[in-house]
């Protein structure tokens, strides 16, 4: 069953490895199985991770990127994540609508995801779906981001080449958000660029680049700041070059620092699959128990306050002892 | 919460009809009731709406019609016959006249929702039908 599963995404057939991706979501029981008969299929596939703030144009810049990958004859593989609704749970999922020039090309393979819940689940399946589309053999894997949040460092960290866009007029929004996702651009991106104050963004992130340099020249690279006007196609062309250099730099890398650096990637890779079945796991364990009830009427009521009904239940459920660090 | 399997619907308006409210308001009502939905907006022929329903692994499909071309959804139809997609119900939504109606229900679409049907009805109607 696993077997020819894993056999016909691997000979890329689009319903078996779309429906997997379903189940991934899904938490079906046996996927985890079948992912980890896929993972030695994988690893060929080029992965660009493509974020900034919602409203920049992430979506249009993928569009022309596939555009300009599939005339160079390669496959791609999109992975559009929108977010999912803290308040019922449901998620509007409307990436497709800006790429729809690609959907009848087979060499092009579109899946929207939505961020789910608070277990990482953006990361984790996010991380499984790049998985599924490296094994179908696609050249290249382009994962677009919601936009905010600590789960676009994450990302960050699955891509090859991360690309930040931004748009003009948002100075005070760089300064608010360069202490998160900014540090881990190797391509930024000025979309929109035939707006006014164009200019003083690309004056903002050169100073922002040049003050941090040891933040942002990771290993040689400088990240370049490309201008863009993505609707019309301008700009792609340049991006996608940029791309290939950072591909080639990172190949140029000694040997010691790409063996660290490989490193460092596995370490970060399991720590958060880890964390994420932990975190879960241990949840629902605790969540789903009657003692769990129990404490929460407690807490309601005023019988108990909330430390301790936490430390207690951790106590009871986890053998959790002695004081929480808090 | 997350755990929890989602149903996932697409929304579609098809071919040359770019009346996209009422597909715009049925997505944010599913979404409100907590499914996730897949929104392809206007314009969309039956081979974009098809490949679309592959690569997302919906659950089911709803086709926005205002602008009296159910020749599209015919073709739909046939296509998603023609693809083995059988699992996946059609449901048609919007101004359309009786006749059409029953000539669509013959061409397999599951279910049609005329004006004046409640989001409840829909919502009701898609977790009934499927099993999720």
């Amino acid at each position: 069953m696993v077997n020819s599963i894993v056999k016909k995404i691997v000979n890329g057939d689009v319903r078996i490895a779309a429906k997997l991706i379903r189940d991934i979501d899904d938490r079906v029981p046996g996927t985890r199985e079948v992912l980890k008969a896929l993972h030695r299929h994988t690893g060929k596939a080029y992965i660009i991770g493509i974020t900034g703030s919602p409203g920049v144009g992430k979506s249009t810049i993928v569009n022309q990127m596939v555009r300009g990958l599939r005339t160079n004859g390669k496959t791609v593989g999109v992975l559009a994540v929108d977010p999912t609704s803290p308040f019922s749970g449901g998620a509007i999922l409307g990436d497709r609508i800006r790429m729809q020039g690609h959907s009848l090309d087979e060499g092009v393979f579109i899946r929207s995801l939505a961020t789910r819940g608070q277990f990482g689940g953006l990361t984790q399946s996010t991380r499984s779906a790049i998985d599924v589309l490296d094994a179908m053999g696609k050249d290249y894997i382009i994962v677009e981001t919601v936009g905010v949040g600590q789960d676009e460092v994450d990302i960050a960290r699955n891509a090859h080449t991360t690309v930040i866009i931004v748009v003009p007029g948002m100075g005070d929004h760089i300064q608010a958000i360069k202490a998160g996702i900014f540090e881990v651009g190797d391509i930024f991106v000025i979309n929109k660029s035939d707006r006014p104050e164009a200019e003083k963004t690309l004056a903002d992130l050169k100073a922002m680049i040049n003050i941090s340099d040891k933040k942002f020249t990771k290993e040689g690279w400088e990240p370049p700041i490309l201008m863009a006007e993505a609707i019309g196609g301008r700009g792609i062309v340049e991006l996608l070059d940029e791309i290939e250099k950072h591909r080639k730099s990172r190949k140029a890398l000694s040997r010691d620092s790409m063996i660290s650096h490989k490193r460092a990637l596995a370490r970060f890779d399991l720590t958060a699959m880890i964390k994420s079945r932990l975190v879960e796991e241990a949840l629902n364990h605790i969540t789903n128990s009657l003692d769990f009830k129990k404490y929460l009427d407690w807490v309601i009521d005023g019988t108990k306050d909330p430390y301790s009904a936490c430390d207690e239940l951790l106590a009871a459920k986890l053998n959790f002892n002695g004081d929480m660090k808090s | 919460m997350s755990n929890k399997p989602k149903i996932k619907v697409l929304i579609s308006v098809i071919g040359l009809d770019g009346h996209f409210t009422g597909a715009e308001i049925v997505s944010r009502f599913l979404m409100d009731s907590g499914m996730e939905v897949v929104y392809l907006g206007i314009y969309q022929t039956p081979e974009m709406i098809v490949n679309a329903a592959i690569q997302e692994s919906v659950d089911i499909i709803g086709i926005s019609s205002h602008a009296s071309n159910y020749e599209q959804i015919g073709i739909l139809m046939d296509l998603i016959k023609k693809s083995g997609l059988n699992d996946v119900p059609v449901m048609c939504g919007g101004s359309i006249p009786e006749q059409h109606a029953r000539a669509l229900k013959d061409m397999g679409v599951s279910k049609i929702f005329l004006p004046q049907s409640t989001s409840q009805s829909i919502i009701n109607y898609i977790t009934s039908t499927v099993k999720r």
